[in-house]
C-alpha cells in the first residue's frame, strides 16, 4: 500500500438508507476487510473527519443534518455517496419523501453505485476519495491557504 | 428535587448507526423521561405499491430494511399469495425457511457485535462480526448477494439450492457451533458483561405485554411468544422451542438472542434433512383481489404485512407494522431511571432498526 500516503478518517451518516449499505460500511471495519489496519477510522466527530460517507437518499428532515455535518468538517473534505440511493435516489426515487441523491444538498466527489454496495466497492471508493483529497490539498497549497 | 435539563441524543451520534432522535429529560445523571422523535429515514415506500407491479414490489419490500431483508420480502410474498390463494410448493417453503434462518443468524451476530461495541467490549464486537462473515458467505454462495438477496418471489423462490449445498451449509454451521458457543458464553457468563447489562432497563412481564413488546424483548420477560410457532413457510414441520429468559433486563435480551443462534442452526440442519424434492415456484396468473394479513418472526420480533388489492396489477394499499415500532414504547418505559452513560446500551437492547420502523 505504498501509494496510500494518508490515513483518512471517515464520518458516516445514514440519509434514509435501508441499512443494507450501512452494515456493509461497518463490515469494512471488521476483521475480514479491516480497513482500520490502514488507519481508516470511523469517527463520530465531523471536526475529525476527512471523508464524509453518506448512504441513502435525502429527505426533508435529513437535509439540514447532512448540511450541518458537511459544514462542520474542516477543509480539505471529500464527500462520497455510497449506494445507488445516495447517488440518485435509486429504487426509492419515486417515493414522496425522497428528494433524490445527496448531490441535491452538498457537492459529491465520489459516486459508488450498488444496491447494496459491496465492501470491496466501499474500499475502492475510499481509495478514490483519497485521490480527490490529495488533489484538493494540492489546490489549497497552490492557493497559498 | 434537582433541576431538570434536556439533553438531545441523535440523530447523528457516535453510537447510533442510524438516525433517531431522543430528548432525554435528565435529573443529574438520571433519565426522568425519554421522548423519541423519528422521521429521518422515512421514505414513504408503502405508497409505491400504487406505481409498481405487485410482482416487482418484492424488490422494494426487501429494501424496507437491509438487515432483515429476506424476511420482509418473504412476508410480502406470503401476503400476496394469501390474497391470490397460491399454493407454494413445499420445496420453496423449505428454502424460504433456510434463508430466513440464515438472515436471523446474520442479524443476531450483527446485533451482538453492536451491543458489545456499545458496552465498550471492542474485541467481542470484532469476534461477532468475524463469525457473521461465515453466514454471509453462505448467503452469497446460494443467492449471489451478501445482504439483500432478491431470492424470494411471489409464488415461490427464484433459485434452488442443491441438496449437496444444503448439506454443506448444515455441516459448515456445525463447525461454526463451538465458536458460537464460546461467543455466547462470553455474553451470558462473563462477569463484566453481566455487571454492565444485569438489572438495566428492566421490564416486567406485565409491562412488556401491555406495551406491546415483540420478539426477543418480550421473550426476555418470560413470554414464550414466537410467530414461527404459527407454522408459516416450513416451520410447522420443524421442531423448535423459543428461547425464553425471565429477568426482563438488557442481559436477558442478550441471552435470548445468543440462544436463538443455536435454534437457527438446528432449524437449518433439520430443513436440510427434511427438504422434499419438487418444483420451486408456481406460475402466477391474473391479478390479486382481496386483502390479507401475513405475520412472520423477524430477528427483531413480529412483523405484519397487510395488502389490499382490487384486481389490477397495482395493489391498493400496503401496510407494514415492524417490530422496532412496537418496541419503541417498551424502550421509552425501560429508560426511566437509568443513567446517561447507559442510554446507548438500553437503546440498542431492543435492536432498533429505524429503516424498518420508518420505511
Amino acid at each position: 500500500m505504498a501509494y496510500m500516503k494518508r490515513s483518512p478518517w471517515i464520518i458516516h451518516y445514514d440519509g434514509s438508507s435501508c441499512n443494507g449499505c450501512d452494515i456493509e460500511v461497518l463490515a469494512c471495519l471488521t476483521p475480514l476487510y479491516d480497513v482500520e489496519r490502514f488507519g481508516i477510522i470511523n469517527t463520530g466527530n465531523p471536526k475529525h473527519a476527512d471523508i464524509f460517507v453518506v448512504t441513502g437518499s435525502v429527505n426533508e428532515q435529513g437535509r439540514q443534518v447532512i448540511r450541518n455535518i458537511y459544514d462542520q468538517m474542516p477543509e480539505p473534505k471529500v464527500v462520497a455517496a455510497f449506494g445507488i440511493c445516495a447517488c440518485s435516489g435509486g429504487i426509492f426515487r419515486e417515493c414522496y419523501n425522497v428528494d433524490g441523491g445527496i448531490d441535491q444538498v452538498i457537492p459529491v466527489d465520489v459516486y459508488i453505485p450498488g444496491c447494496p454496495v459491496r465492501p470491496e466497492q466501499i474500499i475502492d471508493g475510499i481509495v478514490r476519495a483519497l485521490g480527490v483529497l490529495e488533489e484538493k490539498l494540492a489546490k489549497m497549497k497552490e492557493d497559498g491557504r | 428535587m434537582s433541576k431538570q435539563i434536556v439533553i438531545p441524543f441523535g440523530p447523528q451520534h457516535p453510537v447510533l448507526p442510524e438516525p433517531i432522535h431522543l430528548d432525554l429529560v435528565m435529573e443529574d445523571e438520571r433519565v426522568v423521561e425519554a421522548l423519541p422523535s423519528i422521521g429521518y429515514v422515512h421514505r414513504g415506500l408503502e405508497k409505491l405499491v400504487e406505481k409498481r407491479d405487485f410482482r416487482d414490489f418484492v424488490y422494494i419490500a426487501e429494501r424496507i430494511c437491509g438487515i432483515c431483508s429476506f424476511i420482509h420480502g418473504m412476508t410480502y410474498c406470503h401476503a400476496v399469495e394469501g390474497v391470490m390463494d397460491l399454493p407454494v410448493p413445499p420445496r420453496a417453503n423449505y428454502l424460504r425457511t433456510v434463508w430466513s434462518e440464515l438472515s436471523r443468524l446474520h442479524s443476531h451476530l450483527l446485533w451482538l457485535g453492536l451491543m458489545a461495541d456499545a458496552m465498550g467490549f471492542e474485541s467481542l464486537f470484532m469476534q461477532s462480526w468475524r463469525l457473521r462473515e461465515h453466514v454471509l458467505d453462505d448467503m452469497e454462495e446460494t443467492t449471489g448477494n451478501r445482504v439483500i438477496q432478491g431470492s424470494c418471489k411471489v409464488g415461490g423462490v427464484r433459485r434452488d439450492i442443491s441438496d449437496a449445498k444444503l448439506r454443506e451449509i448444515a455441516d459448515g454451521l456445525e463447525e461454526l457451533r463451538p465458536q458460537l458457543e464460546d461467543l455466547r458464553d462470553v455474553f451470558v457468563r462473563d462477569s463484566s458483561v453481566r455487571h454492565r447489562l444485569g438489572g438495566l432497563g428492566t421490564l416486567t412481564e406485565q409491562q412488556a405485554w401491555e406495551l406491546g413488546a415483540v420478539g426477543p424483548v418480550l421473550r426476555a420477560c418470560g413470554v414464550a411468544n414466537d410467530i414461527r410457532q404459527t407454522g408459516y413457510a416450513a416451520y410447522d414441520e420443524l421442531d423448535f422451542t423459543p428461547a425464553v429468559e425471565t429477568a426482563g433486563d438488557c442481559w436477558a435480551r442478550t441471552a435470548v438472542r445468543a440462544e436463538e443462534l443455536f435454534t437457527s442452526i438446528d432449524l437449518i440442519q433439520q430443513a436440510a434433512e427434511k427438504i422434499p424434492e419438487g418444483p420451486i415456484e408456481v406460475k402466477v396468473t391474473g391479478n390479486p383481489k382481496g386483502e390479507f394479513y401475513a405475520r412472520s418472526e423477524q430477528p427483531r420480533g413480529e412483523v405484519i404485512h397487510y395488502v389490499k388489492a382490487n384486481g389490477t396489477k397495482n395493489l391498493v394499499r400496503f401496510r407494514v407494522r415492524t417490530p422496532t415500532f412496537s418496541n419503541i414504547a417498551p424502550l421509552v418505559v425501560s429508560m426511566k431511571g437509568i443513567e446517561l452513560a447507559d442510554v446507548p446500551v438500553v437503546v440498542l437492547s431492543i435492536d432498533p432498526c429505524i429503516g424498518c420502523a420508518e420505511r
